[in-house]
């Protein structure tokens, strides 16, 4: 059973913000936990900033925005400036270092540095960076045993889409084997 | 029944559905989009009526229509579009006619923004439209509570025959949660013998109208409504306690806002101030029993809203001012954190009630 995580994942429309937020939501429900998805909204999803609060929690939720990250998985500069300071002290930190040069200012953040842009182009898996993050999440943190990985994406990923299954659980394995 | 995460929006479209709606009209506005969207794939494939209309006016014009023939029929909108179909909702009351509304709250007044607002709190209890009429308003404040009050709304519209709101923000229709969509309570449409399907020669005209020009005739109308509405009021309320047995302060608090109020109590409470929510899930009828019955055990109240004390009036009124009641406002389209909760629990235990 999953402790409380409050988890924010942030980057440029496009990049898959809201699909990663929504898969780990299914790794904690399936692992039983109480959850919760809040995305951006509005004109920030058609190219500018886009970002998801996951709540997953042994205890009903209260408020379903993350304000105060526990978690916090940043996929461009802009995001990373906009929410380093707001992590809670001993915070998991989860950089896409392809796209983001700097690292983190904080001494008190266990920071994570994935090329995860670099890493999916170069295995022909263009547009799946976001997965190779979230494939790194999930080895670092005690979401989900690695088993509720591919259940959590056979509900992630629409029918119509099947094909990008396979593609979808290389990309995690691409992270989580980083 | 297996739990399906479903964002908000799309659980009030699925529920309505699963509740017998086959009739939806309305015009895209953020943050409800997906209410629409979802019917617009579902219903055509289920034998169903989606139609996106010119405007607003059309839309719940059309609600008329398919209402006055006997149909479960649902529209959706946010703030502005909910002004536009007032003049409706006022003709919808008038003919005693029952329709579910949607309402997913954005700030205003005017265009205003998209975020997350509460500011139609006194559009939705006072009185949506012109003349002496109410409508059932519910504020669900999650997923599940979603789908159990979207279809209790078509059983108390088509109970009551008149028109229930359900009454929500932004947050709780873009966010996702599991959820359980059991159809097995679903009573479907009532008989509705007044409605007009034609009398096949062998009935009398049924008439819908709103218009009468004796007063005698329209007061004795309006006194009818009103004996329904005391009917509504007795046995309808219903509210939510969280905490409040042993609280010296209550919040009062709904939809997305009492969830983060529930934060704040939580962080009181572990600095020793005994602090609970009494969370309306009725606004009309407001649960005044329900709050009178803690005015006594009480110190004192918080209205915790996102609109500038709007609520705050009926929390007055169900405890006869018997306590003093404080305000924690926040508008335009800015959520409350709990911090903000917290300061003013903190500030009305010192005593400050401003």
């Amino acid at each position: 059973m999953a402790e409380g995580k409050n988890i924010l994942i942030a980057g440029f429309g496009g990049q898959g913000i809201l699909f990663t937020g929504k898969f780990i939501v299914y790794t904690g429900m399936l692992t039983g936990g109480e959850v919760s998805w809040l995305p951006s909204y509005g004109p920030e999803m058609r190219g500018g900033t886009a970002n998801c609060s996951v709540i997953i929690s042994d205890t009903p939720i209260g408020s379903p925005i993350v304000e105060k990250p526990d978690i916090l998985v940043v996929m461009n500069r802009p995001s990373f400036d906009k929410y380093e300071n707001s992590c809670v002290i001993g915070a998991k930190l989860f950089v896409d270092s392809t796209l983001i040069e700097r690292k983190t200012q904080r001494d008190d953040l266990e920071a994570f540095y994935i090329p995860a842009t670099g890493l999916a182009d170069e295995n022909n898996l263009n547009g799946l960076a976001n997965m190779v993050m979230a494939g790194k999440v999930l080895r670092e943190t005690n979401i989900c045993p690695y088993e509720t990985i591919a259940e959590a994406m056979k509900k992630t990923v629409p029918e119509r889409k099947k094909n990008l299954f396979d593609a979808n659980i290389r990309a995690i394995e691409l992270g989580w084997n980083y | 029944m297996e739990k399906v995460l479903m964002k908000g929006n799309e659980a009030i479209a699925e529920a309505a559905i699963n509740a017998g709606c086959r009739f939806f009209f309305g015009y895209p506005i953020t943050p409800q989009t997906e209410v629409a969207a979802y019917m617009a794939k579902k219903m055509p494939k289920i034998g169903g009526t989606y139609l996106q209309a010119e405007s607003e006016i059309a839309a719940i014009n059309m609600v008329i229509g398919a209402s006055a023939a006997g149909a479960r029929v649902l529209t959706s909108s946010s703030s502005p579009g909910i002004s536009l179909k007032s003049e409706g909702l006022s003709y919808l009351a008038g003919c005693d006619l029952p329709a579910v509304i949607v309402n997913i709250q954005r700030g205003g007044p005017g265009l205003g923004g998209i975020q997350p607002s509460q500011a139609d709190y006194f559009l939705a209890t006072r009185s949506s439209g012109h003349g002496d009429f109410h409508m059932i308003v519910l504020a669900p404040n999650n997923i599940q509570e979603i789908v159990d009050v979207t279809q209790k709304a078509f059983d108390l519209a088509d109970k009551y025959r008149m028109c229930v709101m359900i009454l929500g923000d932004g947050i709780l229709g873009q966010m996702m949660e599991p959820a359980i969509i059991d159809a097995s309570g679903n009573t479907g449409a009532a008989q509705k013998p007044w409605a007009l399907t034609g009398t096949g020669g062998k009935r009398k005209k049924n008439i819908v109208n709103s218009l009468y020009l004796q007063p005698e005739e329209l007061e004795e109308k309006n006194f009818a409504r009103y004996e329904k509405y005391k009917e509504i009021a007795e046995n309808e309320a219903m509210c939510e306690e969280y905490k409040t047995d042993d609280a010296d302060i209550i919040l009062v608090s709904y939809g997305a806002t009492s969830r983060i109020c529930k934060n704040a109590i939580t962080m009181a409470r572990a600095e020793g101030i005994k602090a609970g929510l009494l969370r309306p899930i009725t606004l009309w009828p407001f649960p005044k029993k329900s709050l009178m019955a803690r005015a006594d055990g009480a110190k004192a109240f918080i209205s915790v809203e996102m609109s500038m004390g709007q609520m705050i009036e009926d929390v007055k009124l169900a405890i006869e001012c018997k306590k003093p009641v404080a305000l924690c406002s926040r508008t335009g389209g800015i959520v409350h954190s709990p911090e903000d909760i917290l300061a003013k629990i903190k500030a009305v235990n010192g005593g400050d009630f401003s």
